[in-house]
């Protein structure tokens, strides 16, 4: 038995209009979403208190939010994590003294209704911390994908920079989209994956983009509809078989990962499908859009860096 | 025609062996144990208490292997967790209050991969269970205090140059000197700016007065001083604590972090580290009427303390101080002829000096031990735009726990007495031995993870790893054939290199996300394989060339492609290094190393394998298995 993929002749610039345009649907709806219902922020960064607990047995979620609404922690989030034998209790910033007692209050009073608990993991984080680290990740963020820009600008020409951190831009915003629509809880694991998301969704990008260079330079077709066709016909095995296989080890990940690990291995999984589909359509339809033509790539000095081993 | 360069295969071989050999502590896992060291600051736990120890251990039935010394203390392999659970209590038990018995991890990496430093990769606490505080340091109260003895030293020098002020104040960032004349004024102006650099001096010559502003330069030094202090004692007392491996490190401006592997009670941990305490010694002010101390106004230098419990007399004290608590090399704990506990103080040579000058001119006068708590109390309010903020209060306790005539000239060594129980000296002692805090603390971030949990999480990890490498390992082979087996070689030399180099790097921390970088990095190393395979597949489909020709071409023109394609990557794993705190720097620790190693597994190892197989032929093959 083997694999093999076809060889293709597909016209992909033939539904590259509609699918533009569905592109900047989902931006513009993914923008929307997140200016108003913004992103469900975990603990990181909102701060507040969280404590994991297990026993042995099920335990019920209305007898834990009874005892904690009768301690005083009415307005406390309680639900399963990952089985129903594990129950998360996740509580605000409280207005105490002593913040970080509020999590071994929160264990005293379920322990008391709940036989043989054991506690796995509290969790303390002050609003300031949190504050901070939110603005933190959003500077780490556009200085990734400035410097994304730069390195793009550098080694290509202006318009592939354009066309790849378009295509760049369009994953991030639409994945960041989608965890505004399900509100799925967005944590510090989640931004790595959306940092990490960007080099892959940039990594994808490029060799498309290196490709279409090459023949641009070493074909001898002149018309850029055909040439981008053929690249992209040339690099879809690659394309799919990379994606199939990060696909394939995120999909264990969610699965054998454990509870903490299905916001990552969700936005990874999310991202590299939206990557794939952007690093063939979203990129080449920015390049279109520009009028991109054989005279962009006649630099010179560029050729004996190409041919280095 | 093997015409790949040797020194290439050499290089090669040399970078699996040495990351291979530091890669095989990881297969020993550690075993549980328990870890004895002294309750006393450089002290030894002797041959005698462990020998009671083992015949104890041997009684109660509980096994272990061969104790071993690590420093000052014993470390004990147990054979499991519940071993070690009731190993601990009868420690403890057995040897009572000289010993502090943590629980820990013993190594069980063969002595000769230890003795070329080889040792498993260092695990978050994400994966080992343990305590994680950051602490935050009061800024406010580091100014404030340094604010105050700035301007203790500016009453002193304008006594010492005889210079006539009305009074000396503070606030938040200035110190404010009012003079009756101009005069003073002049004079004080000239030899303030001289002394006291720290400040911008302006003269307000129609009050008379001289604000005296602390520069950002300065500001920044305190901050500096009071964080580094505060990360020296709370070293120390993380130390007494008697946890293994414990991590101590400043993070940003004003944020210290603490972890402690292992450590279950978080409030016992909280407590011993967010108490700040000092001493101080002064002099008795016996020639004020100690009648004056019940009216609560204090005669000029001197304040009113009282004296602990007994509210009812309190006791004058001179403002000088002779010795602080910071000057005090060590402190044991003990007991006096009576039987009555007693701490037995060690000074440094300028508290010695200052202690036998001020001693020896007041023999037979009384001298107070002056104990000073400073708490901090957090309150989470909201301000004026909305938002939360925690607001940190700090209140200072003081109160005088001995006064005793001196007797005698006192040196570098002398005790105090007077103290209610063993406990109270202990925890004294312990206080004093680990230093005051420079500035008070407050918890800003307190993460507890549970063993079990840290269990699971590396049991979740694996399993994920395990089956999508196999996955991908599959799906390799039955794409390209030979190409793809040796593709996969590459994918597991690649994993070998990642797990020896996370080994040798002493700071790399594996963490939950870190495992989950070397998932993804296991789906996107073949990449680079891809691309090239890819590449020949192409050269060979449509630019007709032969075999090796294509293979050549295909490393050649893929390689900038990868390299491309990676740098990206590359750039990401140094931003989320540089932002991200703990668990995150751990995904990119990983991330990075797996880039780079799969770069160089991809383009330098596979090709040497292929090379080997269809480049040694006498004959150039004439079809590939790809």
């Amino acid at each position: 038995m083997a694999i093999a993929i076809p060889d293709t002749n597909v016209d992909f610039l033939r539904i590259a209009k509609p699918l533009g345009i569905l592109s900047v649907v989902l931006v513009v709806a993914s923008i929307f979403l997140l200016g108003t219902r913004g992103l469900n922020f975990g603990l990181d960064f909102t701060g507040g208190t969280v404590v994991e607990v297990g026993a042995p047995q099920d335990i019920s979620l209305s007898e834990v939010r009874g005892v904690l609404a009768e301690g005083g922690y009415g307005d406390a989030v309680v639900q399963h994590f990952g089985s129903s034998r594990d129950v998360m209790v996740r509580i605000p910033p409280q207005e105490t003294d002593e913040p970080d007692q509020a999590g071994l209050e929160v264990f005293a009073l379920v322990s008391d209704a709940v036989p043989d608990l054991e506690l796995r993991r509290v969790e303390f984080v002050g609003p300031q911390v949190g504050d901070e680290l939110r603005d933190q990740s959003g500077l780490a963020m556009l200085m990734a994908l400035g410097l994304m820009l730069l390195y793009v600008w550098f080694r290509f020409t202006n318009k592939f920079g354009v066309a790849t951190v378009a295509a760049l831009l369009h994953d991030v915003i639409v994945v960041l989209g989608l965890f505004s629509l399900f509100q799925w809880s967005f944590d510090l694991t989640v931004l790595a994956a959306v940092l990490a998301l960007i080099g892959y969704s940039l990594n994808d990008s490029i060799v498309v983009a290196d490709h279409i260079r090459d023949d641009f330079r070493h074909s001898r077709m002149t018309d850029p509809v055909a040439i981008i066709n053929q690249a992209l016909n040339r690099t879809l095995s690659r394309t799919v078989v990379t994606s199939f296989t990060t696909l394939l080890v995120l999909v264990a990940l969610y699965v054998f990962g454990g509870e903490t690990m299905r916001g990552f291995s969700m936005a990874l999984m999310a991202g590299v499908v939206i990557g794939t589909y952007s690093s063939i359509y979203v990129a080449s339809n920015v390049l279109m859009l520009m009028n991109v033509s054989k005279e962009d790539f006649m630099v010179p000095q560029q050729e004996e860096l190409d041919e280095m081993p | 025609m093997t015409r790949y360069p040797r020194w290439k295969f050499f290089l090669l071989v040399a970078v699996l062996a040495i990351c291979g050999l530091y890669a095989l502590p990881n297969l020993y896992p550690d075993a549980p144990a328990i870890q004895i060291t002294s309750s006393q600051a450089g002290g030894e736990v002797n041959e005698r208490q462990m020998d009671r120890l083992f015949r104890a251990l041997d009684e109660a039935g509980i096994e272990y292997s061969a104790p071993e010394r690590v420093g000052d203390s014993w470390l004990l392999p147990l054979t499991d967790s519940e071993a070690q659970q009731r190993a601990r209590e009868l420690a403890q038990r057995t040897l009572g209050r000289d010993v502090v018995v943590a629980q820990n991890l013993a190594p069980t990496t063969p002595q000769w991969l230890r003795r070329i430093g080889a040792s498993p990769m260092n695990l978050g606490l994400d994966l080992r269970g343990g305590v994680h505080f950051l602490l935050q340091v009061d800024m406010e109260t580091a100014i404030e205090q340094r604010l105050e003895s700035w301007a203790n030293e500016l009453r002193l020098l304008m006594r010492d140059e005889n210079i006539r002020y009305r009074e000396v104040t503070y606030d938040e960032r200035t110190l404010t000197a009012r003079f009756d004349n101009s005069g003073d004024l002049d004079a004080a102006n000239t030899r303030i700016r001289n002394e006291f650099r720290e400040f911008s001096v302006s003269r307000d010559s129609d009050n008379h007065t001289l604000v005296l502003t602390l520069t950002s330069d300065a500001i920044t030094e305190i901050q500096d001083y009071a964080v580094d202090q505060n990360r020296t004692a709370l070293n120390n007392r993380v130390n007494e604590l008697g946890v293994a491996e414990p991590v101590v490190q400043r993070q940003g401006a004003d944020r210290i972090v603490v972890q402690l592997p292992g450590v279950q009670d978080a409030s016992q941990a909280r407590r011993i580290l967010g108490r700040t305490a000092t001493l101080e010694f002064r002099l008795v002010a016996d020639d004020v009427d100690p009648r004056r101390a019940q009216s609560g106004i204090a005669p000029p230098g001197t304040e009113i303390f009282p004296f602990k419990g007994d509210e009812r007399n309190p006791v004058i004290l001179r403002r000088q101080n002779i010795v602080t608590g910071d000057q005090v090399t060590n402190a044991r704990m003990g007991y006096d002829e009576n039987g009555m506990p007693e701490v037995n103080i060690t000074l440094n040579s300028a508290g010695a000096r200052n202690m036998q000058r001020v001693t020896m001119r007041n023999i037979n006068k009384p001298m107070a031990v002056l104990f000073i708590e400073t708490r901090t109390d957090i309150e989470t309010v909201i301000n004026e735009e909305g938002e939360r903020e925690q607001v940190a209060t700090s209140s200072r306790e003081a109160y005088v726990i001995n006064v005793a005539n001196i007797r005698d000239t006192l040196g570098s060594r002398f005790r105090i007495t007077g103290l209610d129980s063993p406990a109270e000296a202990a925890e004294l002692a312990l206080l004093l031995r680990a230093g005051g805090l420079a500035a008070p603390i407050y918890i800003a971030e307190e993460r507890t993870v549970g063993p079990s949990l840290g269990a699971d999480n590396i049991e979740a990890g694996l399993n994920s790893m395990m089956l999508g490498m196999a996955l991908v390992l599959l799906f390799m082979v039955l794409r390209y054939k030979v190409f793809g087996l040796v593709a996969n070689v590459a994918l597991v030399g690649n994993l070998v290199i990642l797990v020896g180099v996370m080994s040798l790097i002493p700071g790399a921390t594996l963490t939950l996300p870190g495992i989950a970088g070397i998932v993804l990095t296991v789906g996107m190393a073949v990449d680079a394989n891809v691309l090239i395979f890819e590449r020949i597949r192409q050269e060979m489909k449509w630019n007709n060339q032969p075999p090796l020709q294509a293979i050549e071409a295909g490393y050649g023109r893929a390689f900038q492609t990868i390299l491309d394609a990676n740098i990206t990557t590359l750039i990401v794993a140094v931003i989320l290094f540089a932002a991200g705190t703990g668990s995150v720097q751990g995904f990119a620790v990983t991330l990075f190393i797996g880039i780079v190693s799969s770069m160089f597994t991809a383009i330098v190892g596979t090709r040497a394998i292929i090379d080997l197989i269809y480049g040694g032929r006498a004959r150039a093959p004439t079809a590939l298995s790809i």
